[in-house]
Parts: C-alpha cells; structure tokens; sequence
C-alpha cells in the first residue's frame, strides 16, 4: 500500500508518456493511486509527483480542489447521492435521509465496518433516472428508499461485484495504443517525457516545432 | 411543432452495442472524415463555417468562427469539452456513452481542419463508463486506422488522449479545463488574453469544442453545410439535443430541429415531455440550465431558438430544460441551485466566492420560513454585488461567467413569485409540500 506497484508503476509511466508535458499526468495519476488503495496516501501523492515533476504538496493541493479525489481513507463503497435541483423535484432528499438513517452515518461518513460511505453530490448528469446515485462512479436510478435498501443489500452481498469495480475511475480504463509517432517527435525534441524532474522541469520540457 | 428531421447526433442511440466499431462502420462511421481528408483543411473550416454550427456548450459561439481565430504557430491543440456539469444537462453523457466513435470522428475532423497536431477529450471523471467506452473507441479507432500516424492512408496524424477530469463543475469552462488538462486546480484565467485560440494549452493556440458541437461535424461534411442549414432557422442551424428533467412525465433526452419547436412541445407533446407529472400545472421553467433565468407559462410558445430566448430574456444556454409544477416551492428550488453555485465556485474571486455563500444562507432562511421581509433586500443586493444592475446578459465583476450565473435563479424568484416569498415570511415555515420520491 502507498508506493504503486510495479505493474501501476509502469501504467503510471505509460500515461506519464501521453502528454506534451508530465505535469498533464497529475489527475489521471491520482485515479490509479486511487484505484490501487481507495484513497491518494501520503505515499502514493509522493510517487505522483516524482512522476510528474512536481512537488508533494502540489499533488496534495490539487488533489484537495476536485471531489473525487479523496485524501483520507474511504469505504468499499462509495454511495453519491445527487441532490440537485433535477434529483431534488424528484425526491433527492428522501433518499438521502433515509440512506443516513438505514446507514446510521452522515454524509461524508464511514461505516464501522467499512463498507460504506456516504457523499452528496452536485449533478451528476443522470437527470433522466433521477433520483440517481452513485456507487463508485456507477450510476443506479431512480431510486425510492427501498431502491436504495436493495442497493446497499445488493452491495454487501457482493452481487454488483461486476457492475461496480473498485475505486479509481480508470480502474477499466485501458489504452492500447502508443504513440510512436508522436514520441518519437518528443524523443527527437530531447524531451521524452516521464521522467522525475524538478520543479522547473516541466516547464522545459516544451516539445519542438512540429509541422502540422 | 414537432418536425421530422433527422436525427443527427443520436441516429445510432437505441441500436444494440451502438458504442461498438462494428455498429459504427455499418452505419457510415469514418465517412465523414474521409471525406475531411480529401480536401484541404480550410476547406473544412469553410464548409464548417457555412453550416452556422453553433456551439453546443452553453455559449452558442459559432464554432467555425473560434477556428478562424487561432493564432497562426508551429503548435496548436484541439480540447474537446465533456466534462458536462451544468446541472440538469445530461446530453453528452449520453452521447459519450452510446456513440462513442462519433465523438473520436468529429474530433479527428476538427483537428484536421484546425491543424492541431495533438487532440484531449476531457471527459467528466464521473462518467466513469463512458470513459471506458471512450478510451475502447479510441483503440478500436486506432487499430482500424481512423486515429495515428497515417490515418486512413492519407499521411495524416493525429492522437487523441483520452483525459479524465476528477470532480469539479468549473473545469467546464474552458480556460479552467486547461489548467485541469496542465495538472493543476481549476482555476479560470485572467482574461485577457478572452480566447485559447490566442493562449491555450500550454500557452498554444487551442480550440475548445464541446463534444455535442464535434458529434455534428461527420454529418456537416458528410451531407453538406446546406443541407445542415436547412434545418432549423436564423443563425439556429441543425438539431440540438435538449434534457428535459423536472416535473415532467417523461424526463430525457431529445434530439430536435433548432427554432421550429417549442418550448411547449417539448414539455406537453405525448412524443416529448409528455405533460406535467401527477396532471399538475406548470409554474415555471428553466430554459437553458441553471444559470439561466427562468420563463413563466406565459413563454412557452417561444421556439428553441438561441435568438429568440436570448431576446426574450434568458438563454438557451446547454439545452437543459427544468420544469416546476405547481408543488414545487420556487423558494427552495432557487437556494439549491445558490447551494450548487457556492459549493463549485472555485474561489478566486470575492464578490463569487464570498457572495454565493450568503445568497445561499439568506435563501435558505427565507425557504425555511425563518426571514423576514427585507432579507428579500438583502440577497438582491448580494447579487448586485456579483453583477452590477442584474441586467441580462449579466454584467461581470469576477473572472469567469460563474459569478454572475448565480443571481439569475433568484432575480427570477424576486421578479415572478413574490407573494410565494412573502408567504414564507408571513406563515414562518414554507407552504410547500416537500419534494416526494414519486412512486408508482
């Protein structure tokens, strides 16, 4: 746990290799740390800013700007229930009290036994099937209370073990494709990405003129 | 009226495995950019130009203008918008789900025409599957030689990268995406420099497309701008897909010729909306997302059209389309969309950043029956202090367009329902009923 292992390792690099500058990586980056250990650890933030030329902090400060990314330890299950004004007119609010009576937690809090935690979320553009929630950025909706009741039974049964994978966005998320052509116009600029720089590195590491 | 256009954007929607290259190609997937790839690029851009095709993102600037506006360099990019966050907007959701290859075509297409050497969808984090469905696409497009180093044997190059965003409603605007798609908080930038045509992505010349304005651009070259302007009317070209949620009886999504239907067929046609839910009356709308102003049943014969909204005084913005019925406390849907406003403002600026949050605890008071009379006062002026004169289109005191959205939902409370306000203040609790789970 922490350091990614080596096989994240070397997907880390490969992604690193997509961008013009490293630094692009950061967010793709804290999504594999994330579905690694659930959560970015004070490890893993370092690790990313090794491999993006950054330092740990950085990686901390924009981590702690975007929702999903979390920098404290979280359930098996993360459950975000919409509340905005579409899921709202169609009894957002309902569900949420009752997912933190049945739960017994509030939102933004964990299960004892680690299993759930609870998020309200911003729309979530499943208006259609509102009220809409999601587990580990999979949608379910509409949702009544008892729709929800089934969900968590669902859940802990381990019956959406396919439909719902662990954390981490791209945890299904896999490219197939190099870029040769691309990196080797980077190779051949002598800025072949990836590498742990300074700060000032990725500043430097502006690709050379390429004709379109 | 409800016309019979075709569908351009969701012809595939609906068909089994519609995201799958197979599907595609068998139905004319890479045409349109083989097409693109035996003229030359400004030629594109031209034809593009001459479609009138409007933005799709909010801002309904015509895309083949921003083309033209690129600042002349060795490097440019081409940043495809998905990370749809505007509240009640579900369209490109839907799109990067069901016709994923669309998607990967248009940009190829754009990048062609703008000569961007290197292409980013910025796909919304959240949509978790469609961005296994967009990086799958993008293989596939690879492996059958649409994406690379020689596409479709023409020489051409191009790479899209696939980019996840990681939760944050601001990084839809598109300077904010850039400094999200860098690696860093999304943060709006100074302007000026207004456009990333001029300094985008790493200081380069970009264009910013949203992925609904991409979805149309096989069709464009394809068949034709004349045939595009051919539908619709005015400056208002094409199709635009419009999510329609609320209290209606079919919530979704709908693909639909630009100004010639009307916000009353949208909501009421049996084909559409289907009328307002448990039989009740309409009591407001909201025409194009939450950052717009809302109309009254008195509109709902304006068209969906970016002028005549425009005129009439709100916006047709995403295409998203709210409908409040007669239960529905106006009070309340007001602060939930102040709520949202002060949750993602990004914090840069004052008048933003500090006012939301104000906005958002003096209409929560007023919904909650615990105001008095001039708190009503009170929050108008929070939102003049936001935007001077609460005229539309709003004035600006802060970075980005954020700011300013935000007075819109509650100047329309002020202005349409001020006896619904005053009751709360009188009773001392809403006279609402509570938003129910609606069963059955």
């Amino acid at each position: 746990m922490g350091r990614l292992s080596p096989e994240n390792r070397s997907r880390a690099e490969a992604i690193v290799a997509l961008y013009p500058r490293p630094r692009s990586a950061l967010i793709p980056l804290c999504h594999l740390a994330q579905a690694q250990d659930g959560w970015l650890t004070r490890e893993a933030m370092e690790e990313i800013g090794e491999l993006v030329g950054c330092t740990p902090a950085e990686v901390r400060g924009t981590a702690t700007f975007y929702d999903m990314l979390h920098t404290e330890p979280v359930g098996r299950h993360v459950l975000t229930v919409c509340t905005n004004i579409a899921c709202m007119l169609a009894g957002a609010y309902e569900v949420l009290d009752h997912a933190e009576a049945s739960l017994g937690i509030s939102v933004g809090q964990t299960t004892a036994d680690g299993e759930f935690t609870l998020e309200e979320a911003e729309c979530l553009a499943g208006c259609d099937r509102a009220p809409c929630v999601q587990v580990n950025h999979r949608f379910f909706g509409p949702l009544d209370p008892e729709g929800f009741d089934d969900l968590v039974e669902q859940l802990r049964a381990g019956r959406l073990a396919d439909t719902v994978p662990p954390h981490g966005t791209l945890s299904r998320v896999e490219r197939k494709v190099a870029l040769p052509a691309l990196a080797a116009k980077a190779a051949a600029a002598g800025s072949a990405p990836g590498g742990a720089k300074g700060q000032g590195g990725a500043k430097g590491q502006r690709r050379g003129p390429v004709p379109a | 009226m409800i016309t019979d256009a075709p569908r351009i954007v969701t012809a595939r929607v609906g068909r089994e495995d519609s995201f799958s290259i197979e599907t595609y190609l068998a139905t004319g997937g890479y045409e349109g950019l083989r097409k693109a790839l035996s003229m030359a690029p400004s030629d594109v851009a031209a034809e593009v130009n001459k479609a009138s095709l409007l933005g799709r993102g909010g801002a309904g600037f015509p895309a083949g203008r921003k083309w033209s506006m690129l600042r002349q360099a060795p490097t440019r990019y081409l940043v495809v918008n998905g990370d749809e966050s505007e509240p009640a907007t579900f369209k490109d959701h839907m799109l990067i789900e069901n016709d994923p290859h669309q998607i990967i075509e248009g940009t190829a297409i754009a990048a062609y025409a703008t000569g961007a050497e290197q292409a980013f969808i910025y796909c919304r984090g959240e949509f978790a599957l469609g961005l296994e469905r967009l990086q799958q696409a993008c293989n596939e497009a690879y492996a059958h030689g649409a994406l690379g180093a020689d596409i479709l044997g023409t020489g051409y190059a191009l790479d899209i990268v696939i980019h996840p965003g990681a939760g944050a409603y601001i990084c839809g605007e598109e300077t904010a995406l850039l400094e999200s798609l860098e690696g860093k908080r999304g943060f709006p930038r100074i302007k000026p420099p207004y456009f990333p045509a001029a300094v985008g992505l790493y200081g380069e010349p970009t264009v910013v497309n949203n992925v609904e304005t991409v979805a149309n651009l096989p069709w464009v070259i394809t068949n034709g701008a004349d045939a595009f302007t051919a539908l619709g009317a005015g400056s208002s070209t094409g199709t635009r897909l419009f999510a329609l949620s609320g209290r209606v009886v079919h919530p979704g999504w709908f693909e639909i010729e630009m100004s010639k239907t009307t916000f009353r067929d949208l909501i009421y046609d049996p084909s559409l909306g289907g009328g307002i839910s448990g039989g009740r009356e309409l009591r407001a709308f909201i025409p194009g997302g939450v950052s717009a102003p809302w109309f009254g049943p008195d509109q709902l014969d304006l068209g969906l059209d970016q002028d005549a909204v425009g005129k009439a005084g709100s916006m047709l913005g995403s295409g998203s389309v709210v409908v409040m019925d007669s239960d529905t406390c106006p009070v309340r849907a007001a602060w939930r969309i102040a709520q949202f406003f002060h949750r993602e403002s990004c914090g840069q600026c004052t008048p933003c950043r500090e006012g939301s949050g104000w906005i958002e605890k003096l209409m929560f008071r007023l919904e909650q029956g615990l105001g008095q009379e001039k708190d009503v006062d009170l929050v108008l002026d929070a939102c003049d202090n936001i935007s001077p004169g609460l005229s539309w289109p709003p004035k600006q005191t802060t970075i980005c367009v954020l700011g300013p959205s935000i007075p819109s939902a509650i100047v329309s409370v002020a202005k349409m329902f001020p006896d619904e306000l005053a009751l709360h203040v009188k009773e001392g609790a809403c006279p609402f009923p509570p938003d129910a789970v609606r069963r059955g």
